[in-house]
């Protein structure tokens, strides 16, 4: 973290248990003044847990919480100037849409007349004035998402909270939401903390990732980083596909680990700090930076056998099995099949590594 | 209550539009015999003529109306004044039951809120905890309850044990009596509604509340209050109609000075000093009363729905 971007919310040392269970174990992390943040890991891993102590929702049993340089892990939600987009959205059903968006504002004290005036400019932002008169049930899933959206938007808070908002909604739309959140993100400047469990959308949308297992960190930063440069067998796993190869270490130069796998088959890819020699670790390696030919382009091409070839529309995943039995999985983009070859099933082809794409993980 | 059966009819398929007719008899067979054969007994027992040991004779009068509302002298000759006699004993009734009501909603959401939010394994046990003293017999509660409150009562005896107060408290015979009683009673038909409705609710509403600055007050009076408002006035009729025709807990606890409408139907159908028409209509002078609060209600369940 670099001293000149300010800190938006600071969590430091955040504990939370329930009776003898921890749900969070000593996470610190801070979240950038302006910055799309999303916290990210399977159903159980903490991250709605830690939001929710962000909004007040939850006690924090250790630790401490800042926003912009004040305390308020003590404070109840209402006094907290932040806002969150829950999951299935909230709305007040009893209320119009414009009521909704305006509850904020009125509860901060506005005036009727003026809270009905920002609801508006709001319901404009996430198009949706025509519907302002309706209620939130007469609304569609995505324009009800929308409205939850306007509603915590309204009283300008200065951290929005997102909760899995967009898990209730079909591909599609999911698709188009992403696009118009970060979009809103970038036109108010609102730091977002956002709530995921697909990578997919956290990858596309993040500036940066906070990837949680277990109540516990495991990687941050930004999504390309987290990506390339898994730090664990988890990340490596859980953000997109990957090849993972038991490897030993068989000698570690200044940047190069000679690496053996079994059945005599050898490699060698980028030392990894923390990685010493006869150390038995796993390899990732992302399917789409494998390459097959013909034959052997260097001394890091091994062998295999093709068992099949899966479409998947932008891409063709090749199935294949090394000569000592493990299996691995190579990736072409469709655009590239003039000048690649694709091999049949049954056929013997060689899986070439790209250059610097071979990560070692430490555990 | 009143708007459910209105609206499920028209959703029914049409499999069993042969047999529907036929299924629905034991619910119309059932209506008749308690609902509308009793009430069409008390509309024409109100319009004869009474006979003066009880019972009636079958000749039509508007003397039992008239009784109740006009007063003709002593020899009914005079001009017709209006009677404000019984009309004031059917106000105080209102004034007590909806004072109960009051009370009974006061003390009873706050319960039902608290049943609500247990965990989901202890809710049931707190249910059935509330219901257990109506497993007794509403005459010998309220008896009980007479026994307990008298100026030389156990109540009594604790609190001048205690040194809370150095005289008997004065609690039997008064309203605050009427008022315990029936509080008593009907305590249960005001909690339980309210706590099916406070169970549906989805409490992240309250939390979004809280999120958009809403203080605990702000978030039950324009959140919470809404959303359950359907359960509390059902639970405010289920309490105020039974407490308007009320008599044991009148009777027994309230004494002479606080008659109620009960009361003074229960007089007219007792030994021979009864009035049958007259209790009869002032029967139908009751449930045309609690009609026109259930039409009220029922509208305003009406205009609930089309908000949804």
């Amino acid at each position: 973290m670099t001293d000149d971007t300010q800190i938006a919310v600071d969590v430091r040392d955040a504990v939370k248990r329930y009776g003898d269970f921890t749900a969070l174990q000593q996470i610190s992390l801070g979240i950038r003044d302006n910055e799309f943040f999303t916290l990210l890991g399977p159903s159980g891993c903490g991250k709605t847990t830690l939001l929710r102590m962000i909004a007040g929702f939850e006690d924090v049993t250790e630790g401490a919480i800042f926003l912009y340089g004040d305390e308020i892990e003590t404070l109840p939600p209402h006094q907290r100037p932040v806002n969150t987009v829950f999951q299935n959205y909230a709305l007040f059903p009893h209320m119009t849409v414009l009521e909704n968006v305006g509850f904020g504002l009125e509860m901060l004290g506005q005036s009727k007349a003026a809270a009905r005036t920002r609801a508006a400019e709001m319901l404009e932002l996430v198009q949706l004035s025509q519907f302002a008169s309706r209620k939130p049930a007469q609304l569609s899933g995505g324009q009800q998402q929308r409205v939850a959206l306007a509603r915590a938007l309204a009283p300008a808070p200065k951290v929005l909270l997102l909760d899995e908002p967009l898990s209730a909604l079909d591909q599609k739309l999911r698709k188009a939401m992403q696009i118009e959140l970060k979009h809103i993100q970038r036109e108010t400047g609102i730091t977002f903390i956002f709530v995921t469990h697909d990578q997919e959308e956290a990858l596309t949308m993040s500036d940066r990732i906070a990837v949680m297992s277990a109540g516990e960190l495991q990687q941050l930063g930004a999504p390309r980083d987290i990506y390339e440069l898994p730090r664990n067998m988890f990340v490596a796993d859980f953000i997109g596909d990957t090849n993972l190869l038991e490897v030993t270490v068989d000698e570690v130069t200044e940047c190069r680990a000679a690496c053996s796998l079994d059945g005599g088959l050898t490699l060698s890819c980028e030392a990894v700090e923390g990685v010493r020699k006869g150390a038995q670790v796993h390899l990732s390696i992302r399917p789409e930076r494998l390459v097959l030919s013909e034959t052997a382009t260097g001394a890091d091409s091994l062998r295999a056998r093709v068992l099949e070839n899966i479409f998947i529309g932008t891409d063709i995943a090749t199935l294949l099995v090394l000569d000592n039995g493990s299996e691995i999985t190579v990736r072409t983009s469709n655009s590239e099949r003039g000048s690649k070859r694709i091999f049949d099933a049954g056929q013997m082809a060689f899986v070439t590594m790209e250059r610097g794409a071979a990560r070692l993980l430490r555990d | 209550m009143a708007g459910g059966a209105a609206s499920s009819g028209s959703t029914a398929s049409d499999t069993y539009a042969g047999a529907r007719h036929w299924l629905l008899m034991p619910s119309w067979f059932v209506l008749l015999i308690f609902v509308a054969a009793p009430v069409a007994m008390m509309l024409v027992y109100s319009f004869l003529t009474k006979e003066f040991r009880g019972g009636v004779i079958w000749e039509f009068s508007l003397g039992a109306y008239d009784q109740f509302f006009f007063d003709r002298g002593l020899f009914g000759d005079d001009p017709p004044q209006i009677d404000w006699t019984y009309i004031n004993i059917f106000w105080r009734s209102i004034w007590q039951a909806g004072l109960a009501t009051v009370l009974s909603l006061l003390i009873g959401f706050p319960t039902a809120y608290f049943i609500a939010t247990r965990p989901e394994r202890s809710r049931a046990l707190w249910v059935f905890v509330i219901t257990i003293p109506y497993w007794v017999n509403l005459l010998i509660r309220t008896v009980s309850m007479k026994f307990l409150l008298r100026d030389q009562g156990p109540m009594n005896d604790f609190l001048i044990w205690t040194g809370v107060i150095d005289d008997p408290l004065r609690i039997i015979n008064t309203n605050l009596a009427v008022q315990l009683g029936l509080f008593y009673s009907y305590l249960p038909f005001m909690v339980l509604p309210i706590y099916a409705a406070v169970e549906r609710y989805n409490f992240t509403l309250s939390e979004a509340a809280a999120d958009l600055y809403a203080s605990k007050w702000a978030t039950l009076r324009r959140v919470l209050l809404p959303a359950v408002k359907p359960g509390v006035i059902a639970g405010c009729i289920l309490v105020f109609v039974p407490s308007l025709g009320a008599f044991l807990a009148p009777d027994l606890l309230g004494g002479a000075r606080n008659f109620m409408i009960g009361s003074l139907i229960e007089e007219q159908f007792k030994g021979n000093a009864g009035n049958w028409p007259f209790g009869a209509a002032a029967s139908m002078i009751l449930l045309t009363l609690v009609l026109i609060i259930l039409m009220v209600f029922a509208r305003q369940q009406r205009r609930m729905g089309d908000m949804r």
